[in-house]
């Protein structure tokens, strides 16, 4: 079934970290569309940010983590003005989201089967528990477990870190949810596993026509999942577009230089690796000008003066960058 | 876990003829005799002593303890009681039942406040409740039992009234209610600040922000996935404490004049009366050895990933 419309529409949102040193901008004013059935990939280095701007939309944020501004329109709805109990309806229910780390997500504890059930009973009290469990079981199968039945009686420590990985995303999607949060998914699983956690949501996401947040900072797997992708830098999107501009005409150097650090198969030999250098600004004091400017190798004067506004490339790739707006005056010269 | 009980057993049984060993030689390392007092002549001495035995070698001695024991046989008060047989004493005259009983009020009364309390600390972590408890906890915790019980002794049976001074009448249930409290106090204010501190570290675990995200209630996030994670260092705690409950029961019992086992324990040292130091020593080590495997058991149910057996592990 095709939605029309915006499925989540952040406007300006603002998170801010109230640290004893002072007020720390950890989201800094982006704004993203995210339509029905789509999937988009939030990139960028630890610490831009890109954790904690998702963690807003599921109302996760932890103390001293607060929203200062903007709004999060989740299908025409403000979820910033959700009361607790109406944020907790909707968190698991409407949003779901996994975790980085599957070894330590699951409540050692209780049975999977246990947790499973719980994620659906929370929002559906009317559920028998035969159903709750029949779901259940259905839902192991289609994330690839086998023995669904006997897997639903063991506890999180005899599964591997792939298999809770498997039922870390049955939970999240057992309620249906319009959108999937997946924070770094894959970060802590080894190569073979990626790949098939990746196959298992790809798969997913067409079955149930979930969007997904995919937050990573493996291009790789941005290159294999996403529609569209969101570049984010210092707590503010630098470069956003189809994930086919991200990646054969990235505009910001920020973008280019991620691209050119990530090792390629079709590298020539002994081709080197190019890093970024330097290091991630002090959000605790953001530099004037551009953030990425002190670490730009195509840094202007004006770049450590002003912040860059956004150039809107077409197609609904943008870039926040002075280049783009030299590049115009010197064609127009 | 039937193979790992019954070895369990065994070790216990090893356990208890150890501490048999140790108590004989260190009771008869004390100088003295039972049997001495001002008036007795060392003719009645040496006869008592070849009545009951003393005059063996001390191995003859142990073993005759061991063997007798193993026959459900405790021997005679050699001067308490004179003649009286040591298991009618302990068990026969209440003594043992009054100390149960008012060590199992005392630990029920520490678990159900305990828990709670350290529950609702950590939930409201930083709070003048918080704040209010971590006093009250602090303050507990140093507090000696013979001083809060003489406190409440004065406060609310002299002043006030309110409460029975004497619990010559056990069957007056208001009689419990200051030994309880004397006995129970520390343990309540120990079991809190465990609990809280175990809690807190449960909170931010990453299964509860899982839970968060699936929307499950606050509450239940509490209730459910926290505290029973936080439960283990509690209940590691609940073996010795049964067995320190009912053995450091001495002071309370003394200030409240109960006849109980704690009080007859200390006096049966002060007496040298060897066969009841013999008995309740190993009444009470066999109750830290039980208590012990009761929590080893409790455990696999709180932590499925406990195993016992070495294959699996």
């Amino acid at each position: 079934m095709e939605q029309k419309g915006n499925l989540l529409e952040i406007k300006n949102l603002k998170v801010s970290f109230f640290t004893p040193a002072g007020e720390v901008k950890a989201v800094d004013d982006i704004s993203y569309n995210m339509g029905y059935n789509e999937v988009m990939g939030i990139v960028g280095e630890s610490g831009s940010g890109k954790s904690v701007e998702a963690y807003s939309v599921i109302g996760l944020l932890q103390n001293p983590g607060k929203v200062t501004g903007g709004s999060i329109i989740f299908e025409g709805e403000d979820i910033l003005a959700y009361n607790e109990e109406e944020m907790r309806k909707f968190r698991g229910n409407k949003v779901s989201m996994i975790f980085q780390n599957p070894m330590t997500c699951l409540n050692p504890v209780y049975t999977i089967g246990n947790q499973l059930i719980e994620a659906l009973t929370c929002h559906d009290k009317s559920i028998s528990k035969e159903d709750a469990r029949k779901r259940s079981i259905e839902m192991l199968e289609k994330v690839g477990i086998n023995n669904a039945e006997k897997r639903m009686e063991q506890y999180p420590h005899e599964f591997s870190g792939g298999m809770r990985q498997r039922a870390m995303i049955a939970m999240a999607l057992i309620c249906k949810p319009k959108l999937l949060i997946a924070d770094e998914p894959t970060t802590a699983l080894d190569v073979t596993i990626q790949a098939q956690i990746l196959e298992v949501m790809k798969d997913l996401q067409k079955q149930e026509n979930t969007s997904i947040i995919f937050i990573t900072h493996n291009l790789g797997v941005v290159a294999e999942m996403c529609d569209k992708v969101s570049v984010m830098y210092a707590g503010k999107i630098v470069e956003q577009g189809d994930v086919d501009d991200i990646f054969y005409k990235p505009a910001h150097p920020y973008t280019k230089g991620l691209l050119e650090s990530m090792p390629r198969l079709d590298a020539v030999e002994h081709e080197r690796l190019i890093p970024i250098e330097g290091t991630p600004i002090d959000l605790l004091n953001p530099p004037q000008g551009c953030n990425f400017g002190p670490r730009c190798k195509s840094c202007m004067k004006i770049c450590l003066s002003k912040k860059p506004p956004v150039a809107d490339l077409g197609k609904g790739h943008i870039s926040a960058c002075w280049l783009h707006f030299m590049k115009k005056e010197e064609e127009v010269k | 876990m039937f193979s790992y009980i019954v070895k369990r057993i065994l070790a216990a049984i090893a356990t208890v003829l150890l501490v048999m060993t140790i108590t004989f030689f260190l009771m008869n390392a004390i100088p003295g005799s039972p049997f001495l007092t001002e008036k007795s002549t060392p003719q009645q001495i040496e006869l008592a002593n070849e009545k009951y035995g003393l005059n063996e070698p001390y191995i003859i001695q142990l073993k005759n303890y061991v063997v007798n024991y193993f026959k459900g046989d405790l021997g005679v008060s050699l001067k308490m009681q004179e003649g009286a047989d040591v298991g009618t004493i302990i068990f026969g005259q209440n003594k043992f039942l009054i100390s149960i009983k008012l060590g199992l009020l005392s630990l029920l009364t520490s678990i159900i406040l305990g828990i709670p309390l350290g529950c609702y600390a950590a939930y409201h972590r930083g709070s003048w409740i918080d704040g209010l408890l971590r006093v009250i906890t602090t303050v507990g915790v140093a507090v000696p039992t013979f001083v809060l019980a003489a406190v409440l002794l004065i406060v609310f049976a002299v002043k006030l009234g309110w409460l029975p001074t004497l619990s010559g009448s056990l069957d007056n249930p208001l009689a419990y209610i200051m030994p309880v409290i004397s006995l129970a106090f520390y343990d309540i204010c120990y079991i809190a600040k465990l609990t809280r501190t175990s809690m807190l570290d449960a909170i931010n675990q990453d299964y509860i922000r899982t839970a968060k995200a699936k929307g499950v209630k606050n509450k239940w996030i509490v209730l459910k996935h926290a505290l029973r994670n936080s439960l283990i260092p509690v209940v590691t705690f609940l073996g010795p404490l049964t067995a320190g409950i009912i053995t450091g029961s001495f002071v309370v019992e003394t200030t409240f004049s109960i006849p109980g086992l704690g009080k007859y324990f200390v006096e049966s040292v002060l007496n040298r009366d060897y066969p009841i130091i013999m008995a309740t020593t190993v009444l009470l080590a066999s109750l830290v050895i039980f208590m012990n495997l009761v929590v080893d058991i409790v455990y696999k149910f709180i932590d499925p990933r406990i195993t016992y057996t070495s294959k699996e592990a």
